[in-house]
C-alpha cells in the first residue's frame, strides 16, 4: 500500500519513480510489490519476534500434522472408491478371497496391498490424525494452564476450540469410511445414536442414511463430509487462528526484561523460518517412521463390515474414547410417554458429550467475568499462580481421563484382571468424585508450590553445605537468588477478589445487591480470597531477612 | 499490587525493562540479560564444524530419497521379510517408510542445527501496542458507521426493511427443500422386520448362518449358540445388508427349568429361544453368550442381558430386553417362524411404543 | 488444615503417604478383582480305563466326586465325552489351582497317554462329543482360511476380538486368547463349550466348518504377517490411541524441546 502513492502519483509518468533494482531478484520482488504490496507486508512481519518454549511449538504440531492429513489424504482419494456397490474380493490377501465386500472395503484393502506405498501413506494419514487431535488437546491445554486465553486471545481460543471439534468429527468420518467391520460398528453407534434423539430423530436416520440402516449412501456421504466440507471450515478456521496469532503476537513467560508491553524473542527471518520450518520436516519424518514400524487400523483384519457381525474390542480411536466411556457407563433408562420412547441410556450422554467440551470452551468468558479483568495479557501465568484456575483444568482433564477408562473398561479388565463390572462402577462414582478430589488436591499443590516460591525468594536457593556453626549446630547454607530469579518468581499478579458494592449508599439508604453480583463476588472469592493464594513475599520482608544475620 | 479496574489496558508489572535494578525494590526487573556468545559464535573452528555436520545432514537426506526411489522399484510389494522387533512386515512398507522418514528428517535437523548453531541467537525485544484502538479512531468510526446507515436509508425506510428481512429470512428455506430427497420418511420401517413376511399359514424357516441350512429343534443342544435368519435371504441380496441388520437371530437352548419367565417359555420351542441379535442400546450385534450364566454381553458397550428370563436388561446402558421372536416347528420338524417380533428390534426411537 | 501442614514435613510423612496409598491400591484391586467362585466343567471315553480311573481317584476325585457324579467343587463329568477330557487336561485348566471368575490356562501336568487314560475313563461313563483326529482339524484346502474368517467373524470374533487376542465378559470371566493354542483344542472347545462358552456341536456347524475355523485361526495368530508394522497386541484403536499419545506426540514433544531449547553459551554462567 505504501508503493500505491507512487503509482497514483505517476499517473501522468510511463514508469515507475522507484530507484532501478540491483538484480533479477529485487527486480522480481518490485514487479510483485507493484500488484500485491508485499514490502508493507514484508516489513511488519519478516522480522517479527518470536519468544522461545518447547510449548509454544504445541500449536505447530497441530498445524503440520493438519497439512501431512490433507497432502496424504489427496493421495488417497486417487485410489479409494467411496461406493457401497457389492464387489468379490480376489486380491493378494488370502484371508479374504473370495469374500463379498463393498467397493469402498475392497479399495480400502488394495490401497494397502496393491498400490505401492499405498500402505505407508493410509498409515502416516491415519497416525497423522491420531497425533493431530493429541497435539490440539495438548495446545488446548498449554494456553488453559498458562492463562493464555486471556483477553484479547478469547477469540482465537474458540476458533482453536472449533478446530479441536471439527478435527475430532472429522476423523470420526474418516474412521467411518473403510466400510470394515470396526468402522461399520461405529457407524452402526451413530445410528442408535441419532434414534435416540426425541422426535426427529427417526427423520434424521432415514435422511442421513438414505433410508434404513445401513444403505448405499453412507459411505459416499461421509465421504464428502470428510474430505472437502469439515476440512474446507476447518482450513478457513485455520487461517482465521494463525492471523490472530500473528496480530496478537505471541505470548511469553515472565522473565528479565519482559514485560507486557512487549515480546522477547528471536525474528521470524532466518531463526524462526529454519525453526519452524525444519520443524515441519521433522514432524512429517518422525510420523513416517512410525507409520513405517507401527500397524495403524489394520481394515484387512478386521474384515467387510456386516451388520450381524462384530468384534469385541470395538472402540472409537482415542478422540472420541471420553464420548465412548459416557456411553459405557450410563445405567440404562428408558422412560415411555403416551405411546413413545425416549431412549435416556442414549440420549443423555449425547448431550453431556457437548456440554464436557462447551465447558472448558467457556472458560475464558466465566473467568473473565468472575474476575472483571478487563486488561490485556500477554505474561503468561504459571500453573501454580493461577491456583484456582490450575485445579479447574485438573479437574476437567481428570473427568476425561475417567471417562476414557469408561470407553476402554473391556481392556481394562482383560489386562488388569479385573472385572468389567467393577470398572463401570468405579467410574460412575468417579465421574462424579474424582474431580472433586483432584480439583483439592491440586489446588492445595499449587499453594505449596506458591509456598515454596516464596521460600526461595525470601531465604535463598538450598546450596547442599553443610555447615557447623560454632556452638555445634548443624545448618545447611542458603544461596541468596539473583535478582532476575527474584524478579521472575514474583512478576506474577495478585489480583484481589472483587467486593460488593456498600451494603447502604451514602445516604443510608439501603441498596441490595442482585444474586448475579453476589455470586460473582462469591465466585471471585473463591478465585482470590485467603485459601487461595499465598501471599507474595515484599520488598520489606526480603530486606528483613537479608539484611538481618545469622540466618542461612 | 492492587486491583483496580483501571482503563490502563496493559497492566504494569513493578519495574520495567532496561531499568536499572532499584537498589530499594529487590524484586526490579534488571532487564534483557546480555547476550552470551556459542562456543560457535567466538569459535572459528567450532562454527566449521556445525557447518559440516549441517550439511551432513542434507547429504544423508539425500541419499535417503535415493533409497526411497530404489525401494519403490525394486522391492515387491507382498515380499515379507522379519525385523526385529517388528516381527514379519512388509519389506516395502518399512523401506518406504524408514528413507522417507529419514530423508525428512534429516531436512528439519539440518535446519534446527543451521538455526541453533550458526544463526544469530540475540534475544531482542519488539514492542507490543494494545490491539483497542483509541477513542479517537473509535468515535470516528462510529461517526462513520452512523452517516453511512443514516444515507442508506435503512432505519427510516422501513417497508424497504422489513421486505428485505423477509425475503433474507425465506430464501433458505429453498436449500432446506432440496434436502427432502435424502432419504424416504420413517412410516412404519423401524417397527418391522423380514420376519413379517411369515405367517401360521405359510411359515418362514429359521436358516443356521453357519450351514446355510433349516435346523431341526434336536440339532441344538443345551449350551449351544446358533445365529439364524429367515429363509429366502441370501448374503448376496442387493439389500442383505439392511435385512440382516434387523432380521438377524441368536438361538440358544437352555435347559426348560432353568428358564425363568414364562412368556419367553412360551415364545420359544423346548427351550430353544430365538433372541434377535440386535442389541436394543445402538444396535451392535450382542452375541457374548456365556453359556452357564445365560448372560449375553454385547460387546461394544457391554449391556447385559439374561436370556433365562427373557433377556431381561441386568447390566449396562440398554433400556429394554431383546425382543423374542416366537418360534415352533414345521411339518418337515424345522424351526420356524410364524410371525414377526412383537416389538421393534434394534435401538429405542421416538416413535417406538413400550 | 494448618495442622496438616505443619506435619507435610515430618521425616515419617512420606512413608505414611506411601503405606496410605498401597494400602488403598491394594483395597482398590480386592475390591475391583473379579473373586467369583470358578464354575469349573468339565468331562470323558474307553481303553485303559482302568488306568484313566485310577488317575482321576488321584487327581480329579476331591472335586469331581470318586465316581465323576460331580459335587459341591466341581460339576458332574458324565457325558462330557472324551473331547473335554482332552481339551481341559489338555490346555492344563484342569486340574483346577485356586477359585477365581475363571479356570486360566497352564501349562498342563499330564502327558498326552495319561490323558488319553483319563479321556478313555470320563467316556466310559457316558457318550459325548470325541475327541477329533488330525485329519479333522489339519486342512489342507487354502479356501479353507477365508471360509474360515467369515465363519469366525460370525460365530467367534465377537468374543475372541476379530484376530483371537481374546476379550472382556461379565465380572471377571474373559474369552482367553487364542494364540499359541493347538488346533485340537480349539476344535474341541467348539465342541465342547468349555466353561462359559457355549457349544457348536457338529449338528449346527459340522466339522468342515469347524476345520475352515481353525485353519483361519491357525493363520491369523500364527502365519499371517503384519505388514504394517508392530501390531499393538490387535486389540484395535485403544492401545492404537496408546501408541500414538506417547510414541507420536511423546517423540515430537522431545523434539520440539530440542528445537526450541537455547544453545549452550560457550562460558558456563
Amino acid at each position: 500500500m505504501s508503493s500505491a502513492s507512487s503509482t497514483t502519483t505517476g499517473a501522468a509518468k510511463p514508469s515507475s519513480t522507484r530507484a532501478n533494482p540491483a538484480n533479477k531478484w529485487e527486480a522480481a520482488a518490485d514487479w510483485t510489490d507493484g500488484r500485491l504490496g508485499i514490502y508493507s507486508l514484508a516489513k511488519a512481519n519478516l522480522r517479527k519476534i518470536f519468544p522461545d518454549h518447547w510449548s509454544f511449538m504445541l500449536g505447530e504440531i497441530c498445524l503440520y500434522t493438519f497439512v501431512i492429513i490433507i497432502l496424504t489424504g489427496v493421495y488417497l482419494t486417487l485410489f479409494f472408491k467411496p461406493s457401497m456397490a457389492e464387489v468379490v474380493y480376489n486380491g493378494s490377501y488370502v484371508p479374504l478371497k473370495g469374500i463379498g465386500m463393498s467397493e469402498a472395503y475392497a479399495s480400502t484393502v488394495d490401497i494397502s496391498f496393491e498400490i505401492r506405498g499405498g500402505l505407508l501413506i493410509r498409515q502416516i494419514h491415519h497416525w497423522a490424525a491420531l497425533v493431530f487431535v493429541a497435539a490440539m488437546l495438548v495446545h488446548m491445554m498449554r494456553v488453559f494452564f498458562t492463562g493464555a486465553f486471556r483477553k484479547p486471545r478469547e477469540i482465537n481460543w474458540v476458533f482453536g476450540f472449533l478446530l479441536l471439534v471439527l478435527g475430532m468429527f472429522d476423523g470420526f468420518f474418516g474412521y467411518s469410511l473403510p466400510d470394515d467391520l470396526l468402522s461399520g460398528t461405529g457407524i452402526r453407534f451413530m445410528e442408535g445414536a441419532i434414534l435416540a434423539v426425541p422426535l426427529v430423530g427417526t427423520y434424521i436416520q432415514m435422511f442421513l442414511f438414505g433410508g434404513e440402516f445401513p444403505g448405499h449412501d453412507i459411505v459416499p456421504r461421509f465421504f464428502t463430509i470428510h474430505v472437502l466440507l469439515i476440512p474446507g471450515i476447518m482450513l478457513g478456521l485455520l487461517v482465521a487462528h494463525l492471523i490472530l496469532v500473528f496480530y496478537h503476537k505471541h505470548t511469553q513467560w515472565a522473565g528479565p526484561g519482559k514485560t507486557e508491553k512487549n515480546v522477547v524473542g528471536m525474528p521470524l527471518m532466518p531463526v524462526y523460518m529454519a525453526k519452524a520450518g525444519g520443524f515441519f520436516f521433522l514432524v512429517f519424518g518422525i510420523i513416517a517412521a512410525i507409520s513405517a514400524i507401527a500397524t495403524i487400523n489394520p481394515i484387512w483384519a478386521y474384515g467387510p463390515y456386516r451388520p450381524d457381525q462384530v468384534s469385541t474390542d470395538a472402540q472409537p480411536d482415542w478422540y472420541m474414547g471420553f464420548s465412548e466411556g459416557l456411553i459405557r457407563v450410563m445405567p440404562g433408562w428408558e422412560i415411555s410417554l403416551w405411546g413413545h420412547t425416549l431412549n435416556l441410556g442414549v440420549f443423555i450422554p449425547l448431550m453431556i458429550f457437548p456440554l464436557v467440551l462447551v465447558a472448558i470452551a467457556v472458560y475464558p468468558f466465566i473467568e473473565g467475568w468472575i474476575t472483571g479483568d478487563k486488561r490485556e495479557h500477554h505474561i503468561l501465568d504459571r500453573p501454580r499462580n493461577a491456583p484456582v484456575r490450575t485445579a479447574l483444568g485438573a479437574a476437567w482433564i481428570s473427568l476425561y481421563l475417567v471417562l476414557l477408562i469408561g470407553g476402554g473398561n473391556d481392556l481394562f479388565a482383560t489386562h488388569f484382571h479385573l472385572s468389567l463390572n467393577s470398572i463401570t462402577y468405579f467410574v460412575r462414582t468417579g465421574f462424579f468424585v474424582v474431580p472433586v478430589i483432584t480439583f483439592i488436591v491440586t489446588k492445595r499443590w499449587c499453594l505449596g508450590l506458591q509456598r515454596r516460591d516464596k521460600e526461595k525468594v525470601l531465604h535463598g536457593r538450598e546450596t547442599g553445605v553443610i555447615k557447623r556453626l560454632p556452638h555445634g549446630e548443624y545448618v545447611e547454607v542458603h544461596a541468596q537468588l539473583p535478582q532476575k530469579d527474584l524478579h521472575t518468581l514474583t512478576a506474577h499478579e495478585q489480583n484481589q477478589p472483587i467486593e460488593l458494592p456498600a451494603q447502604a449508599d451514602e445516604n443510608g439508604v439501603a441498596r441490595k445487591a442482585g444474586a448475579l453480583t453476589r455470586t460473582r463476588a462469591k465466585l471471585s472469592r473463591g478465585f482470590y480470597g485467603e485459601g487461595s493464594q499465598i501471599p507474595k513475599p515484599t520488598a520489606e520482608e526480603h530486606h528483613e531477612i537479608t539484611s538481618g544475620h545469622g540466618h542461612h | 499490587m492492587s486491583h483496580d479496574m483501571s482503563e490502563d489496558k496493559l497492566p504494569e508489572p513493578h519495574g520495567s525493562a532496561g531499568e536499572v535494578a532499584d537498589h530499594g525494590n529487590p524484586f526490579a526487573d534488571p532487564g534483557l540479560p546480555a547476550h552470551e556468545p556459542r562456543r560457535t559464535d567466538i569459535d572459528e573452528r567450532a562454527a566449521k564444524r556445525a557447518e559440516r555436520q549441517v550439511s551432513l545432514m542434507f547429504v544423508i537426506s539425500m541419499i535417503a530419497t535415493i533409497g526411497f526411489i530404489a525401494s519403490y522399484v525394486a522391492i515387491d510389494p507382498d515380499r515379507i521379510v522379519y525385523i526385529f522387533p517388528l516381527g514379519h512386515v512388509s519389506a516395502l512398507n518399512f523401506a518406504l517408510g524408514l528413507t522417507l522418514g529419514v530423508a525428512l528428517f534429516m531436512i528439519g535437523a539440518g535446519a534446527v542445527h543451521w538455526a541453533r548453531t550458526l544463526m544469530s541467537d540475540v534475544e531482542m525485544p519488539s514492542e507490543r501496542h494494545p490491539i483497542e484502538a483509541s477513542d479517537e479512531v473509535r468515535n470516528d468510526v462510529i461517526e462513520q458507521f452512523k452517516t453511512g446507515a443514516a444515507e442508506s436509508g435503512f432505519g427510516r425506510r422501513k417497508m424497504i426493511r422489513n421486505t428485505l428481512i423477509g425475503s433474507m429470512a425465506l430464501v433458505p428455506l429453498s436449500g432446506v427443500v432440496l434436502l427432502r430427497d435424502l432419504g424416504p420418511l420413517p412410516e412404519k420401517k423401524l417397527q418391522e422386520t423380514g420376519w413379517r413376511e411369515a405367517t401360521p399359514a405359510k411359515p418362514l424357516a429359521l436358516v443356521n448362518m453357519s450351514t446355510m441350512q433349516p435346523m431341526k429343534p434336536e440339532d441344538l443342544v443345551v449350551g449351544s449358540l446358533t445365529f439364524a435368519m429367515p429363509e429366502g435371504l441370501t448374503t448376496h441380496d442387493e439389500d442383505f445388508q439392511q435385512r440382516i441388520a434387523k432380521d438377524a437371530l441368536m438361538l440358544v437352548r437352555i435347559a426348560p427349568e432353568d428358564i425363568k419367565d414364562d412368556k419367553s417359555k412360551d415364545l420359544g420351542f423346548e427351550g430353544i429361544l430365538a433372541y434377535s441379535k440386535i442389541c436394543t442400546h445402538v444396535g451392535c450385534p450382542i452375541s457374548l453368550y456365556e453359556q452357564q450364566t445365560h448372560h449375553a454381553l454385547c460387546p461394544c458397550h457391554q449391556s447385559t442381558f439374561d436370556l433365562a428370563d427373557g433377556a431381561r436388561v441386568i447390566f449396562g446402558p440398554a433400556g429394554h430386553p431383546l425382543p423374542q421372536l416366537k418360534i415352533t416347528t414345521d411339518d418337515k420338524g424345522n424351526l420356524v417362524a410364524t410371525g414377526d417380533f412383537e416389538k421393534p428390534v434394534g435401538p429405542s426411537f421416538w416413535e417406538r411404543a413400550r | 488444615m494448618k495442622k496438616l501442614s505443619a506435619r507435610r514435613r515430618h521425616p515419617l510423612a512420606a512413608l505414611v503417604v506411601l503405606l496410605l496409598a498401597l494400602a488403598a491400591t491394594g483395597g482398590l484391586y480386592a475390591a475391583f478383582a473379579p473373586a467369583d467362585k470358578a464354575q469349573a466343567d468339565v468331562a470323558a471315553q474307553s481303553l485303559a480305563i482302568d488306568e484313566g480311573k485310577r488317575l482321576f481317584a488321584v487327581g480329579c476325585s476331591s472335586c469331581h466326586g470318586i465316581n465323576g457324579q460331580g459335587s459341591s467343587e466341581g460339576p458332574s463329568l458324565v457325558g462330557v465325552g472324551s473331547a473335554a477330557v482332552d481339551f481341559q487336561v489338555g490346555t492344563g485348566r484342569m486340574p483346577a489351582q485356586q477359585p477365581g471368575a475363571q479356570v486360566p490356562r497352564k501349562p498342563k501336568i499330564y502327558t498326552q497317554g495319561e490323558i488319553d487314560q483319563l479321556a478313555a475313563y470320563i467316556s466310559s461313563l457316558g457318550p459325548g462329543p470325541i475327541a477329533p483326529k488330525p485329519e479333522q482339524y489339519n486342512s489342507t484346502n487354502p479356501d479353507d482360511i477365508s471360509k474360515g474368517g467369515e465363519l469366525f467373524r460370525t460365530n467367534c470374533a465377537q468374543c475372541h476380538n476379530f484376530a483371537g487376542q481374546g476379550g472382556a465378559l461379565t465380572k471377571g470371566k474373559y474369552a482367553p486368547s487364542l494364540e499359541g493354542v493347538d488346533a485340537k483344542h480349539i476344535y474341541e472347545a467348539m465342541q465342547t463349550g468349555p466353561q462359559n462358552m457355549p457349544s457348536f456341536p457338529d449338528s449346527t456347524m459340522p466339522e468342515e466348518q469347524k476345520k475352515q475355523i481353525v485353519a483361519f485361526v491357525r493363520h491369523t495368530t500364527n502365519d499371517e504377517p503384519n505388514p504394517g508394522g508392530l501390531t499393538l497386541g490387535s486389540l484395535g484403536p485403544v492401545t492404537e490411541g496408546l501408541f500414538g499419545w506417547i510414541f507420536g506426540l511423546g517423540t515430537l514433544i522431545a523434539v520440539a524441546i530440542w528445537v526450541a531449547a537455547h544453545t549452550t553459551k560457550a562460558k558456563k554462567s
